[in-house]
């Protein structure tokens, strides 16, 4: 805390004349710190740098296919519960909604044409979603518990739909997960261009700039004629679409579905968003640091199996990293 | 006591905001201090208060030099401050947010009674009796609320106590008994900061004046020995000529008419007409139901009876989109609560009522929507004009023009202000007053809520009393004087 304060004396201490002159604008321009994003971006190249010349596996085309392959699903779900957040709250329910999702596109195959089973998966996922944010608008529930009862309800579902794995038949269904242009994943690609889709919904339109404004301050938006119940179900839909998107992938990727599929999922989700810089008090996150949290996610998980770390130690060592990417965050936004 | 600052600079981020501040407070005395929005009143007393860190300069007290390392040691001096901002925790209650930390214990247990007992003497001690320490301080009224504070500050017996805009939420009496307040206190040899935009006021009870611009000091004066016209030269760097437009009241047709309009437990039977062109002044003590009127009418809460009707036609809105819709637009009293979302910037803030209007399929337009916000910084003298800085590190005033600006781009034909000039520096308030002028040229009916007499009276074309909820006089704002609008406020006009 001193070392802070006294570094700050020095700053403004060291000849720099007030410049009355200077427009306000100039100076303020000087005093905006590095954004989160370019800290993260900082801190993956270190983690690719250092692993690319300790391990030699790391580097390798494989590998990096592989690496891809694994942040998809991370992917996928962070965009959604970002959408989410931002709004202040929370949507737990995306694991069990990857589950549902997953195993009903996988025993649709059988029966209906591929694009029309994958279709119907997904548009599982967005009514989950909807319920989810009917019940938190409509109602005016806390999202915590009624996405707690969803993750539950929707999970149950899954087992009703299916006990056991079930094995996709058509073998077009695994393209999906597992073909790629190039070196890369189609999943990946589709995955980026959702991310594309979801900057431009949060800083393009109304609607994304409501759902921040209704994280901020609900009143203040609601006053200025933002539709909030009709913003705050839009966000949850949007969330299980993501979230039916993934199970599609993963049941394609995985080639078995299996009803446990996706268990915790949300919490790599929130742990993305968190570490990109996203307040779980909602109105602030980007989607540039949501994806930077994912990819730091993935890089993490990636070199911990590469090192072979067991896996409890894995999940030790996960926490602890992202305990200090949040530190180090919070850290930043007191300099402000 | 005596406690000076010689040369005291602060800055945010690395931009200065003091540059060098030399002032002088001394027990048992008043000291004003009076600038623009944005010169940097609220970082001085913030830097008063140690809870932000001196960038350079000292401080001393009785002549020995003082650090302050957080805002402990400042209460641990007797210095208590009541910020700009309130900042009371809503769910608690009066008496939990007044002795918050320092609660009476019996035997490692809350002592309620007594806790109780301790705050109702407080708050008869500065002339608030009525409030009832019980009550959840985010019930109360915003200027409950500013008592409330200032209780808090009270707590303890402070040697200096910094008051950041105290009144721009009170009115009338509320006012007199904050000032007998500031008096005792004086007495009894406490140093008293008192930060203000009404100018009158601050001639009535300060001892010495600091005016500051732009981050320095750019005189010290006497109250007997200035004027308010001086006063503001040298804040705003320019004389004003005139504070008031010249008005030539028209009553054309009415444009929106009242009738009836009711809500149950807030006001009851209102009626009145506004036409295109007109500005319509409405005053009334806090709590006589103007708030709620205005929110009735701009489809925030639901009324329980009565009529609107709008160029003839009867309307009800349902949510506050229809009201926007038809050309309806509320700037409501309180920023934090309900104008703004402070983490969002400037460009986001102005243009919240706006977006759908400048949407295409969707997707903004954002050529548009930044010429838009750049229009309004300029001709409100937004201060940073930085669309992108976030509204929550821009001063008190600059945040009421924002909230102004988004109402302005709505582009209403009846524009309701409340409270509008809540904060806003003297120079800013003519250019506002100027501007509602000019509106009212292109066609456009204003209602003007306030609390301030002079500008309820100045403004106007005609003013509306209420109390307790009700309608109860109409006066012409050029033949009448504000001690018959405040009788009739207050229930004792002949
Ligand atoms: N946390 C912050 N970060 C960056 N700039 C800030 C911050 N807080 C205040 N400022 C800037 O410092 C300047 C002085 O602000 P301050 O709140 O002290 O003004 P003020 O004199 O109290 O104005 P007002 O009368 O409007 O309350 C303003 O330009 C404001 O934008
Ligand atoms: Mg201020």
């Amino acid at each position: 805390m001193t070392g802070q304060q006294t570094s700050t004396v020095r700053d403004t201490d060291s000849g720099k004349a007030p410049e009355a002159t200077a427009p306000a604008s100039a100076r303020w321009r000087a005093a905006v710190p590095p954004p989160t994003i370019l800290v993260l971006i900082g801190v993956a190249i270190a983690i690719v740098v250092v692993a690319g010349i300790t391990n030699d596996s790391f580097l390798t085309e494989g590998n990096m296919t592989n690496l891809l392959r694994q942040m998809v699903t991370t992917g996928l779900l962070a965009l959604g519960m970002l959408l989410v957040i931002l709004t202040g709250g929370i949507d737990l329910s995306v694991g069990s909604v990857v589950a549902l999702t997953g195993i009903m596109s996988a025993g649709l195959v059988s029966g209906l044409p591929l694009p029309l089973a994958v279709l119907m998966a997904i548009v599982i996922g967005v009514l989950c979603g909807t319920v989810n944010g009917i019940m938190v608008a409509r109602f005016s529930l806390a999202p915590f518990v009624v996405t707690l009862a969803s993750m539950t309800t929707f999970r149950g579902l899954t087992y009703v739909y299916s006990k056991t794995p079930i094995t996709p038949t058509t073998p077009d269904f695994l393209t999906l997960g597992s073909q790629n242009v190039g070196p890369i994943p189609i999943a990946a690609i589709i995955t980026l261009l959702m991310f594309a889709l979801g900057w431009v919904l949060i800083n393009r339109t109304s609607a994304g700039r409501a759902l921040l404004g209704i994280g901020g301050n609900r009143e203040a938006v609601r006053l200025a004629g933002v539709k909030v119940q009709r913003h705050l179900v839009l966000a949850y839909a949007l969330s299980g679409l993501c979230a039916g998107v993934a199970g599609v992938i993963l049941a394609s990727r995985v080639g078995i579905a299996q009803p446990s599929l996706g268990q915790g999922f949300e919490l790599d989700a929130i742990a993305a968003c968190v570490i990109g810089g996203a307040s779980l008090s909602g109105g602030r996150g980007t989607i540039g640091g949501t994806l930077a949290g994912v990819v730091l996610l993935g890089l993490i998980d990636n070199l911990l199996s590469l090192y072979d770390v067991q896996s409890y130690w894995q999940q030790v060592l996960k926490g602890l990293i992202i305990a200090v990417a949040i530190l180090v965050r919070r850290g930043e936004r007191q300099n402000t | 006591m005596r406690l000076e600052l010689r040369g005291v600079r602060k800055g945010y981020g690395g931009v200065e905001v003091l540059h060098g501040v030399d002032l002088t407070a001394e027990g048992g005395q008043v000291l004003a201090i009076a600038g623009a929005n944005g010169a940097g009143k609220s970082t001085l007393i913030k830097v008063l208060a140690g809870a932000a860190p001196l960038d350079g300069g000292t401080i001393l007290l009785d002549g020995e030099p003082l650090t302050l390392r957080g805002p402990e040691d400042a209460q641990a001096l007797g210095f208590r401050t009541v910020y700009q901002e309130l900042s009371l925790v809503p769910q608690m209650t009066v008496t939990e947010n007044v002795l918050l930390g320092a609660l009476p214990t019996k035997r490692g247990l809350v002592d309620w009674p007594a806790a109780h007992a301790r705050v109702r003497a407080l708050l008869e001690e500065i002339g608030f009796a009525d409030i009832d320490p019980r009550a959840r301080a985010g019930k109360l009224s915003v200027a409950r609320q500013q008592m409330v504070e200032i209780a808090k500050a009270l707590a303890v017996e402070p040697r200096m106590l910094v008051l950041d805009e105290p009144s721009a939420v009170l009115a009338g009496t509320d006012l007199d008994r904050l000032f007998d307040l500031i008096r005792r206190l004086r007495e009894r040899g406490v140093a008293i900061l008192y930060v203000s935009h009404r100018l009158a006021e601050v001639m009535e009870i300060s001892d010495r004046i600091t005016v500051i611009k732009d981050g320095r000091v750019v005189d010290t004066l006497t109250p007997a020995l200035t004027s308010e016209d001086e006063i503001i030269a040298l804040m705003a760097g320019r004389r004003l000529e005139q504070i008031y437009p010249d008005r030539v009241p028209e009553s054309g047709k009415p444009l929106l008419s009242v009738r009836g309009l009711s809500r149950d437990g807030a006001f009851d039977d209102v009626s009145f007409d506004l036409a295109a062109g007109e500005i319509v002044g409405m005053f009334g003590l806090v709590g006589s139901g103007r708030s709620e009127v205005a929110r009735c009418l701009f489809g925030a809460d639901r009324q329980t009876s009565g009529t609107v009707e709008l160029d003839g036609a009867v309307t009800r809105f349902r949510t506050p989109g229809d009201a926007i819709g038809a050309g309806i637009a509320l700037v409501t009293e309180d920023r934090k609560h309900s104008g703004l979302v402070l983490g969002m910037d400037i460009t986001d803030n102005t243009t919240f009522a706006t977006m759908p209007r400048i949407s295409h399929a969707g997707l903004l337009n954002t050529r548009r929507r930044a010429a838009n916000v750049q229009d309004m910084i300029e001709r409100l003298g937004i201060n940073p004009p930085r669309p992108e800085m976030p509204v929550r590190h821009l001063s008190g005033g600059n945040q009421q023009k924002v909230v102004l600006a988004k109402w302005l781009l709505t582009r209403p034909r009846v524009l309701i202000l409340d409270e509008p000039t809540r904060g806003v520096d003297m120079a800013t308030r003519v250019d506002i007053y100027r501007m509602i002028d000019e509106l009212t040229r292109e066609g456009v009916a204003i209602l003007l809520i306030s609390s301030d007499l002079a500008e309820v009276l100045g403004a106007t074309d005609r003013v509306l009393v209420m109390r307790g909820g009700r309608l109860v006089a109409e006066v012409g704002s050029a033949d009448t004087t504000e001690d018959e609008v405040l009788a009739h406020s207050v229930g004792v006009a002949a």
